[in-house]
Parts: structure tokens; C-alpha cells; sequence
């Protein structure tokens, strides 16, 4: 059986949930970042699919998943500099325990 | 070549801006004073300049586009970054990191011109991350505070969050329509539930920049940590910048599934404007009070939007001319009372009238301004959105927003009231106002009074949305 669109698609959007899970489930910081890291490839896969399948004839896909990759990069830079910053003053990285700012 | 100047003007300005001012972090000698007047001279110039040498037209294959319109928009934008930098001078002017700052905040509008001028999803989508990323970056620069760091966490995180569910529906636009490009899409869209669910996932991101009330659990706690002009330039500039953009995309792109969209704002306008109203009545500090007090607007730029005409789009850019004035000159004030004094709850500003009278009645006029009180320009704003909503004759709708506006009314007086009848031993102490705070706050005072009386502003925002 060679693998149609419906099975990539199953495993992007099995991918997008799990990202959604884990964001919303995991207290560490980095497992948070990794969680949108899961999402924003699950769309990468998303588009090289439905580009692959769909509309062979275009690259608009291919371009995209390309800016993708490169905005996450950068996103994962400025986050993680954000969560040295915030380990420097809170010693800890877990989200429960950064508290200041409440209702 | 000369076309591509002209018709990016605005952009190049601005990177022109951002290199300069790396390379004055190379030199030695600018010490910080004169290195605050180079950037508020060079944010003049910009804004000036914004009013010279514009043209219409497409660049790079209809990725970017730009139009009378979106220059005017742009404008707007670039008055509320002058102000900002007018005002929150003496911050400024402490930071020790102030050229990083004003790269980062300068970024950031560069990303929203793009992001106004977009004529792409992917474009778009570069330009909201641009428009996002560097102003988490920029809410950190309190380094040693605790609260500064947890508010930059919770909006990288929650940026980066919306953007993915953001994608996810720009993919499954690709998949549904095989096009991003704007000029394509609204031929394309037929209801099918594929497409239906992509809209959904794309306007999810919208409302969470935008801080709808579902999306809106991160606004207060940035709002609240983040050093006050960041929180300025959050609460206006970028707001505003989405603001812009959604009702672009609504009215141009997605203009076929106005029946879905209109449905979906009514529902939401009316929990944004419902919370945001409740939670601002219960708080003590004051830029968690102004953050709760944006939300609840956003709810009456929501009714505008809801209208889907011509005046509604007109409406929603007058608007939010107002709301940079008077959101404005209220953080102007909250910033030089936290910097002067680190005073930071409604109760301080109990007697505030005795001693610093200046800064009570801007303050006042601002407040009566966001409430709507008819001499100001935000009766006016908010009577045009609610004249624009009530086009489609749903009146249960702006019933509840007249009440909403009843209750804003009630917190916003309730500050006004702190400041010049209740008694307080010892009040704030008289604050020494810089020269350019100063010239800040009286346009932003005088904005509030004259875009209501000067008809003409209107008039001329509708003629261009036409």
C-alpha cells in the first residue's frame, strides 16, 4: 500500500494535537517550546503533503514550510533567551512557580 | 527602481532608522541624552516624511501592496511611535540598553508595515511575526525584575502558540484553495467545510494578537510586567497595526464568508466587552486597569468591524486614531507617576489634583475619553462604531454595548474621582515634567479634543476607505 494523502495528513494533525497537549499539559519550560516545535512541523508536513498531492505543479508549499523553519528558529532563539533571563531571577523553570502576575 | 522607493518609503525609513542606530552602538560618543534626541529627531523626520512622496501599486509580484489608504494607515502608526518616544522619556533615558530597545520596538513596526502592506499569506504571516517576536524580546529589558521576565515567558509562549494554530489554518487554506494570494482567494471560497474550519483557525490567531476575550488571558499579566513603554507600544501601536489588518482581510479576502463572520464577532464582541468591563472594575493597579480597560475597547472595535461596510471600516481607523491619543496620554501619565515615584495602585493617586494638576486633568481627559463622554473625540469613535454596528439592525447587540459602556463608565470615573475629591494625607509628590513629556502629553490632550470637533478627519478616512 503506498501512502496517499490521508495518511500524511493523519499523522500532521496527530502531530498538531499532540504539540496542543503537550503545550497545555507540561509545567517545564523547554517541553513547552518543544510542544509548539511539534506543531509548526506538523504544518511543515501539512503543506509539503498537500503540495506533493494536491498541487504538484506549484511551490508556494515548499516556500512556506522553508520561512517556517526559519521564523521557528528565531522564535526558539528569543524564547530561549527569555527563559535564561527568567531562570536568573527565579531559579526555577517550571511555569507553576513563576507566579508574580496573578488575576 | 524609483518606483520601488517611492512605494516603500515607509519601510525604508524605518531599516534606514534600525541601522543607524546599531552603528551608534559601535561609536563612543553618544552618551545616553543625546543618543534619546538623535532617535526622537529621527522618529519626527519619519513621521514627517510619511506625508511626502507616496504612490499606489504592487511590488513583488502582489506580495506587497500599497495604496493611499495604507500610507495613511502607516501614518498613523508612525505618530503613535513619536509620541511614545516623546513621552516615556526619562525611562528611556535610564535604560541602560536604550538603542536595543528602540531597534526592538523599531522592528517590530517594520514588521507591522508589512504586515498592513501585505498582499500574501506568507507575507503576512513574516510580517506578524516580525511584529511579534521582537516585542517579547523588548518586555524582558527590566532584567533584574522578576515580574519583566514572567510577562516576556508568557508572551513569547503565547505568541508562538497562536502563530502554530495561525499556520495550521494558512495550511489548510493552501490545501483547500492552492493559492495565498489575496487577489485569488475570495473567487475560491465556496463554504466548503474545509475552508470554513482554515477561516476559523486564522481568525483564532487574529483574536488572540488582538486579545478577544477567550484569547485574552495573557494581555494583562504582559501588560502589567513589561516596563511601561513597552506596555504603550503593545497596548496602541500593535493593537492598532491588527486592527488594520483584520478588517482588511475580513472586508477584502474573506468578504464571502461574511454570514460565518459575523455571527462569530457579534458572540465574541460581547464576551470582550462583558469581561474585560468586569475584571477592570476589580483592579488595583493601574496598567492592569488600563489593560482590562483596552480589552474591553477592543470589544467596541469588534462592533464596528461586525458592520461590514464602508463606515464600518471608516469607523474602525478613526478609532483607533483617537485610542492612541488617549490610551496614550493615560500611560504617559501612570509611566511618569511609576517612574518618579514607583507608585503604581489607583489608591496613590488619591489627592492626586492637589499636587500635580497638569497631569490630573490630562489624565481626566483621557479617562473621559476611553469612557466616551461627548466633549472628547472617544464619544465620537465610539459613536461612529456604534452607528456603523447598527447598520445590520441588530439591536439586542448594541443594546449590551450600551451598557457596557454604562459600566466602563463607572470604573473610569472612579479614578477620577481618587484623583480630585478624595482626601489623602500624603499624596504623590509634585512631579518634575520633562520638556518633551510635556509636548507629548499636550498633543495627545489636544488630539483628544480637536480629532472630535474636526469633522474633516472622518471625512477624509472615509474618502480614502472608498
Amino acid at each position: 500500500m503506498n501512502p496517499g494523502l490521508t495518511h500524511i495528513l493523519f499523522i500532521s494533525i496527530a502531530l498538531f494535537f499532540i504539540g496542543v497537549f503537550g503545550f497545555f499539559t507540561r509545567r517545564n519550560l523547554i517541553t513547552m517550546l518543544m510542544s509548539i516545535e511539534l506543531i509548526l512541523n506538523s504544518v511543515n508536513l501539512n503543506f509539503i503533503a498537500f503540495n506533493k498531492y494536491v498541487w504538484p505543479d506549484k511551490l508556494t508549499g515548499l516556500f512556506f514550510t522553508i520561512f517556517v523553519i526559519v521564523i521557528a528558529a528565531a522564535e526558539a532563539a528569543v524564547a530561549i533567551a527569555i527563559i535564561i533571563n527568567l531562570y536568573r531571577n527565579y531559579q526555577t523553570i517550571d511555569v507553576e512557580k513563576v507566579e508574580e502576575l496573578k488575576y | 527602481m524609483n518606483e520601488f522607493i517611492t512605494l516603500m518609503k515607509p519601510e525604508l525609513l524605518l531599516m534606514a532608522m534600525i541601522f543607524i542606530l546599531l552603528i551608534s552602538k559601535l561609536g563612543v560618543g553618544f552618551n545616553q541624552s543625546n543618543l534619546m534626541k538623535l532617535i526622537q529627531g529621527m522618529l519626527l523626520i519619519n513621521f514627517i516624511a510619511g506625508f511626502f512622496m507616496n504612490g499606489e501599486g504592487q511590488l513583488f509580484d502582489n506580495m506587497y501592496h500599497t495604496s493611499s489608504l495604507i500610507v495613511l494607515e502607516k501614518n498613523i502608526l508612525n505618530l503613535g511611535m513619536v509620541l511614545i518616544s516623546f513621552l516615556f522619556t526619562d525611562w528611556f533615558k535610564k535604560c541602560d540598553h536604550l538603542a536595543e530597545v528602540f531597534v526592538l520596538m523599531l522592528t517590530a513596526l517594520l514588521g507591522m508595515f508589512y504586515m498592513i502592506s501585505s498582499g500574501n499569506l506568507l507575507m503576512f504571516y513574516l510580517g506578524l511575526e516580525m511584529a511579534t517576536i521582537p516585542v517579547a524580546a523588548a518586555a524582558t529589558f527590566n532584567l533584574e525584575k522578576k515580574v519583566s521576565s514572567e510577562a516576556a515567558m508568557k508572551m513569547i509562549l503565547s505568541s508562538a502558540f497562536s502563530s502554530g494554530i495561525m499556520l495550521f489554518g494558512i495550511s489548510l487554506i493552501y490545501g483547500a484553495m492552492g493559492t495565498l494570494d489575496f487577489s485569488e482567494i475570495p473567487a475560491l471560497l465556496n463554504g466548503d467545510s474545509l475552508q470554513v474550519m482554515a477561516f476559523i483557525f486564522l481568525f483564532t490567531a487574529f483574536a488572540f494578537k488582538m486579545s478577544v476575550v477567550p484569547f485574552h488571558l495573557w494581555t494583562a499579566d504582559v501588560y502589567e510586567g513589561s516596563p511601561i513603554g513597552i506596555t504603550a507600544f503593545l497596548s496602541v501601536i500593535s493593537k492598532g497595526a491588527i486592527a488594520f489588518v483584520f478588517v482588511s482581510t475580513l472586508y477584502k479576502v474573506f468578504q464571502p464568508f461574511h454570514e460565518i463572520w459575523y455571527n462569530m464577532i457579534m458572540v465574541l464582541s460581547v464576551m470582550t466587552m462583558l469581561v474585560g468591563n468586569l475584571f477592570a472594575l476589580r483592579q488595583q493597579n493601574i496598567k492592569r486597569f488600563l489593560a482590562f480597560s483596552s480589552i474591553a475597547q477592543v470589544g467596541f472595535i469588534l462592533i464596528g468591524v461586525s458592520s461590514n461596510s464602508i463606515q464600518g471600516a471608516t469607523s474602525v481607523i478613526y478609532f483607533v486614531l483617537v485610542y492612541i491619543f488617549s490610551n496614550l496620554a493615560a500611560f504617559g501619565v501612570a509611566g511618569l507617576v511609576s517612574f518618579f515615584t514607583g507608585k503604581e495602585n489607583i489608591d496613590d493617586y488619591k489627592n492626586f489634583y492637589k499636587t500635580n494638576p497638569l497631569l490630573s486633568w490630562i489624565f481626566a481627559l483621557a479617562l473621559f475619553s476611553l469612557s466616551g463622554i461627548p466633549p472628547t473625540a472617544g464619544f465620537f469613535g465610539k459613536l461612529f462604531l456604534l452607528t456603523s454596528g447598527a447598520s445590520n439592525g441588530n439591536y439586542a447587540f448594541l443594546i449590551i454595548a450600551a451598557l457596557n459602556m454604562m459600566i466602563s463608565l463607572f470604573y473610569y470615573l472612579k479614578v477620577v474621582r481618587a484623583m480630585f475629591m478624595d482626601k489623602n494625607e500624603n499624596p504623590i509628590l509634585p512631579i518634575q515634567i520633562n520638556f518633551a513629556t510635556k509636548i507629548a502629553l499636550f498633543v495627545c490632550g489636544g488630539g483628544i479634543v480637536l480629532a472630535g470637533f474636526f469633522g474633516f478627519v472622518f471625512d477624509y478616512i472615509q474618502a480614502l476607505v472608498k
